[in-house]
């Protein structure tokens, strides 16, 4: 048996339930209704987008999500659980039932929206770019042949490398550690020559360098990292609920309403932004949410600007540019699909 | 009732609760139940979730392209096109590799460290102490980190040892131990065939000694001349065949060494913690061992006017080994067990990639799970069997 | 008559007389018969120095003589080539507490404080009712100090499992883990040692099987399979998963342990209940078990120790232990300093081995009490 036909025995059965999805539609919500608090997947930290503070609370772009979940639900932000995880054990925690949502900067791939769960959107676009040493005199990553590459296991990045390497018709040594801090530990005590990973997570382990000033990023990026929530096959109303959170949050930031003024657009005469927030219309009923849902998660966790520019954005420790994640409108790729 | 009726009754026959061996089959068949019924419950929930959550199942998946690199793969032929299948036999070749050499050299270790805790030298008795205390009394998993740090951290990197060109037979840097590949030419068979005749040579030898030494009490030194023999005969076979062997040396390339065989740092910073970690528990066990010999044999062999080493070799040793075998046989399946903490420092064995990178990729948890746990229990099972064997030769023989 | 010449075993002749000792006691005898009673002690002595001389000095100058003692993060960023104390320091109510509440920490305290008098009382052969002391904390002590903390009784808040971490989370679960194992541990090992074959050959398989897996694969399966094999609305707490198989992989352990215990008991102790006419169970908890379990006292503990160690083994699992909180606020990015790892592990491998170290010593301790053999 190839891999081919596990996929489409895969989904045969997702396409058998979807069939059937009536019996089985609000089986999550019922069941996290019940709980009272949705679990949610989290990284075992990675700064800026799930990481505990020194309180212990946890902070970040994907931990916003999860939050912005629970305020859709329960209209109570601090309604979810956190369940830190490794790379390696993200998909079996969600397929076992472990979590009801795994957001985790996690890579939308075909294979993974197949075999995996289903992705519900991108709320950060990433892409694989490399870290060398300045010492090392390389300029392109094109010239990296023969060098050892310390990497993530069980990510896209640690397949991305090797596809990478091929394709240049490259040697490399990769060595592949669990957590993100070994990676980096190894790196600045010369075990590799580069470190490879999403961008976004170079510029937030390069502040973890011995001389981070030593260090530069090549220019190449190899991949497209679309780093998004996935949630479980079979369930098309929970989807639904996790699709349209994100969707919330980009579309208020397009209409322009934040966490400080949704009261006030609550008035506005603007249909769009009435749909939005449920003032008019019952989009929110048709998921099996309150209307409001969205005002919701506005008033409790902003729109996506306010998260991005509180988790990762330029006055933070990543400080990371909008670039690609900006909105549509002002040169990025930021498109979320419109509430109506 | 009268009293001929009671004398004429056969033998009272224990009612059913009363008859333990009734009894015992009652509960036997009630554990049996309990159990069947455990089985099927997990069995079935497995299929139900499974089928309920779209899981593959089956294990078509290991015909799949793996599509990753693995940093070390030894006598298996891996690349990133080859499948997970693959992938689970490099990594199973990894794990018995670390164990085997760990298991070895854990033993050597512990008895030093063992007999050295007994040493009437005060300095090396209270050293031994304060290994043993220390190592045996800190988690493993930090030992891991600690060693990795300790191996990796003072070694220089490749391009401050060599130029870009240089061919290198033999370096020690933050990459691993490099060395020049040894490439067999033709004739070089006869280096084994002479090494295979050592052998044979050695046990022939032995019996020979043993036989003379019961027959006229004199010695033969047969270890020193085993070793003779062992180094000795493949040596002049190498030579007479006119050296048909050829190195071929590592080139340094822009960052580091290519070709030549590696042995990763990963490897031994995993091996010098399992190592430091176990032998320091084999040595309390040995400390025991020798502990539990009667001090009567100590003097009994004195007062025969045996010398002291042949006292501990001859003497107290074999005695001894009867208490140490038991309980050396869970070191060595725990030091086999502990192997896979490797996945904290990379290096790649069964649990690090394949119940680690595989699983991640495939998504087949029960399937994979099973089959490394199958490994797992295999090996343990293979080592209990060895030293049960080996258990039976020394124990002792009573009447 | 001399054929045992070079290499025999027994010296033939007389050994040739040793001179008088100079002296038979001070120092200096000391030193001579201690240190260099032979050539090859003495050089043994000589090499045995060398490696204290080369070890210790750096050892404890980055540990002591240069470490940083005070000040915050600023001075280790100043000295980075010593240990960095005032990280500890300044973190170590999270070390101890994990993400406990602050206002909820003196019900951790208070299981701390019985826990240790507990200990206290029992290290005492010769307290009076020695025996209700030790049933209590067995017993009645896991139950109370579980609704001390997680609370939803008496008025007293829930904290979550979530939230608990640091050294008390590898407390509660080496402490329940051995709490647990104990009598299922009993159960296997008589079940090993019975007379029915099926229920032997169960309990060996069951002992073998956890024997001879690795930990991480039970946490692992623990963690993110275990909803696999269950129906699918029920669930259980993380933690509790945990718990379950560090408890199931101990269980197997201390069986073994057990039974060593149980073969050595003299036949004539089985047989002699036997001949009393008491029942199997009666037996076993009045004469056998009594008198095994006493043996296996420093097993048991040793046992313990073991899991004890392997507790840091859930971090893998995404608990945060007392290593593994150290290890999330190593990342801390205020204190990306180079020291701060390493005084991070060394402070984690100092506490497992003070714990450890003195429970080794009691063992021993206990070890030595019984040892009443043909000892010199």
């Amino acid at each position: 048996m190839s891999v081919f036909k596990n996929v489409a025995a895969a989904a045969a059965v997702a396409g058998a339930f979807a069939a059937t999805g009536v019996a089985h539609a609000d089986e999550t919500l019922e069941a996290v209704m019940e709980k009272g608090s949705i679990q949610c997947g989290v990284s075992q930290g990675l700064p800026g987008f799930s990481n505990p503070d020194d309180a212990g609370e946890w902070t970040g772009l994907d931990v916003d999500f999860c939050r912005a979940m629970a305020a859709a639900v329960f209209n109570d932000a601090e309604a979810v659980k956190f369940t830190p995880l490794s790379a390696k054990v993200r998909f079996t925690a969600l397929t076992s039932g472990e979590i009801d949502v795994l957001s985790r900067n996690t890579t939308w791939t075909m294979s993974r929206d197949s075999d995996f769960g289903e992705f519900i959107g991108v709320n950060y676009y990433d892409g694989q770019g490399f870290m060398v040493p300045t010492s090392l005199g390389v300029a392109s990553a094109t010239e990296l042949d023969g060098a050892a590459v310390c990497t993530n296991t069980g990510t896209t990045t640690e397949l991305n490398v090797a596809d990478y390497f091929r394709a240049q018709g490259m040697e490399y040594t990769v060595v592949a550690f669990e957590k993100a801090d070994e990676v980096v530990a190894a790196y600045d005590a010369g075990r590799c020559d580069v470190y490879t990973t999403d961008r976004s997570g170079l510029a937030a382990q390069r502040t973890k360098l011995s001389a981070p000033d030593d260090h530069m990023v090549l220019p190449e990026i190899i991949s497209k990292e679309p780093l998004g929530p996935l949630v479980r096959h079979g369930d098309a109303q929970w989807g639904d609920i996790a699709r349209w959170t994100l969707a919330c949050m980009i579309n208020a930031e397009e209409a322009g309403i934040d966490s400080s003024n949704v009261a006030e657009m609550m008035e506005s005469s603007d249909p769009n932004i009435q749909r939005i927030l449920g003032a008019d219309g019952d989009l929110g009923s048709k998921i099996g949410l309150e209307n409001g849902f969205c005002a919701n998660i506005i008033t409790a966790v902003g729109n996506y600007a306010e998260s991005y520019d509180r988790n990762v954005g330029p006055d933070t420790q990543l400080a990371l540019e909008r670039g690609l994640n900006a909105l549509w409108s002002d040169g990025g790729v930021l498109y979320a699909p419109p509430m109506r | 009732m009268t009293e001929s009726a009671v004398t004429t009754l056969p033998a009272a026959r224990p009612s059913f609760w009363r008859d333990p061996a009734k009894r015992a089959l009652v509960w036997q068949a009630l554990v049996v139940l309990v159990l069947a019924a455990f089985v099927w419950m997990v069995v079935k929930n497995t299929a139900t979730n499974m089928e309920q959550r779209g899981l593959a199942s089956g294990f078509g998946f290991l015909e799949t392209s793996a599509g990753f690199g693995i940093i070390t793969t030894p006598f298996i032929d891996y690349a990133e096109t080859s499948n997970y299948f693959q992938v689970f036999l490099v990594g199973l070749v990894n794990t018995i590799i670390v164990a085997v050499v760990g298991c070895v050299l854990a033993l050597a270790l512990g008895f030093v460290i063992g007999i050295a805790r007994l040493s009437r030298n005060w300095l090396i008795q209270k050293i031994a102490t304060f290994y043993i205390e220390l190592f045996r009394n800190v988690p493993l998993l930090l030992q891991i980190l600690f060693w990795y740090g300790a191996v990796l951290k003072p070694l220089p990197g490749p391009r401050s040892l060599h130029e870009a060109g240089d061919s290198v037979f033999f370096s020690v840097n933050n990459r691993g131990v490099i060395f020049a590949e040894p490439i067999t030419q033709p004739g070089f068979n006869l280096v084994w065939y002479a090494l295979l005749a050592a052998v044979i040579l050695i046990f022939v030898l032995r019996a020979w000694a043993r036989a003379r030494q019961v027959r006229t009490g004199l010695q033969f030194p047969v270890f020193w001349t085993g070793l003779g023999l062992l180094i000795g005969l493949p040596l002049i076979a190498f030579f007479a065949t006119g050296m048909p062997l050829e190195f071929k040396p590592a080139e340094m390339s822009r960052f580091a060494l290519r070709g030549g065989v590696t042995i990763i740092p990963e490897f031994v910073a995993l091996l010098f913690a399992l190592v430091i970690y176990t032998a320091a528990f084999i040595a309390e066990i040995v400390r025991a061992g020798i502990q539990a010999v009667s001090h009567g044999q100590t003097e009994a062999a004195s007062a025969l006017g045996i010398k002291p080493n042949h006292r501990m070799r001859l003497v107290i040793v074999p005695q001894a080994m009867r208490v140490i075998v038991p309980p050396l046989t869970s070191q060595f399946l725990n030091l086999t067990k502990n192997s896979s903490l490797a996945t904290a420092i990379a290096y790649p064995d069964l649990f690090a990639v394949f119940a680690g990178t595989t699983l991640n990729q495939t998504g087949q948890a029960v399937e994979i799970m099973a089959m490394t746990l199958a490994v797992y229990l295999t090996l343990s099972l293979l080592t209990s069997g060895f030293m049960n064997w080996y258990n039976s030769r020394i124990k002792l023989v009573e009447r | 008559m001399n054929t045992f010449s070079t290499g025999s075993i027994v010296n033939a002749g007389d050994l040739p007389d040793k001179p008088a000792p100079i002296r038979t006691d001070g120092p200096i005898a000391w030193l001579r018969d201690n240190l260099f009673s032979s050539r090859t002690n003495t050089i043994l002595t000589l090499v045995a120095l060398a490696i204290v001389l080369y070890a210790v000095p750096p050892a404890l100058n980055w540990l002591v003589v240069k470490a940083n003692w005070s000040g915050g993060a600023e001075a280790c960023r100043a000295n980075p080539g010593a240990a960095c104390w005032p990280f500890i320091t300044a973190r170590w109510e999270q070390f101890l507490y994990g993400f406990y509440p602050q206002a909820e920490r003196w019900r951790v305290n208070i299981v701390l404080y019985v826990l240790l008098g507990g200990i206290f009382l029992l290290a005492f052969e010769k307290m009076p009712l020695r025996k209700w002391v030790g049933l209590l904390m067995l017993i009645p002590f896991p139950i109370v100090s579980y609704f001390m903390l997680y609370g939803g009784v008496f008025g007293l808040p829930v904290v979550e499992t979530s939230r608990w971490g640091g050294f008390m989370l590898t407390l509660v679960i080496a402490l329940s883990g051995i709490v647990a194992s104990l009598p299922l541990g009993i159960v296997l090992a008589l079940g090993r040692r019975s007379t029915m074959p099926i229920m032997r050959l169960v309990c060996t398989l069951f002992i073998e099987f956890w024997r001879g897996i690795p930990l991480v694969a039970v946490l692992f399966m623990a963690s993110v399979m275990f909803p696999l094999f269950l129906p699918p609305d029920v669930t259980f707490d993380q933690l509790l998963r945990a718990v379950i198989g560090v408890a199931l992989f101990a269980s197997a352990y201390m069986a073994e342990v057990v039974r060593g215990g149980l073969q050595a008991i003299p036949k004539g102790q089985y047989e002699g209940a036997m001949a009393l006419g008491l029942p199997y169970w009666k037996m076993m908890r009045l004469i056998v078990l009594p008198q095994a379990l006493k043996i296996v006292i420093p097993g048991i503990v040793n046992t313990f120790i073991g899991l004890f160690k392997d507790t840091t083994l859930v971090l893998i699992i995404g608990l945060l232990d007392l290593l593994g909180i150290v290890q999330s606020s190593i990342n801390d990015p205020n204190w990306s300093i180079q020291s701060v790892p390493y005084t991070g592990y060394v402070f984690v491998a100092l506490v497992f081995w003070v714990c450890c170290y003195a429970m080794a010593l009691y063992s021993r301790h206990i070890e030595e009490k019984l040892h009443t053999g043909h000892k010199r």
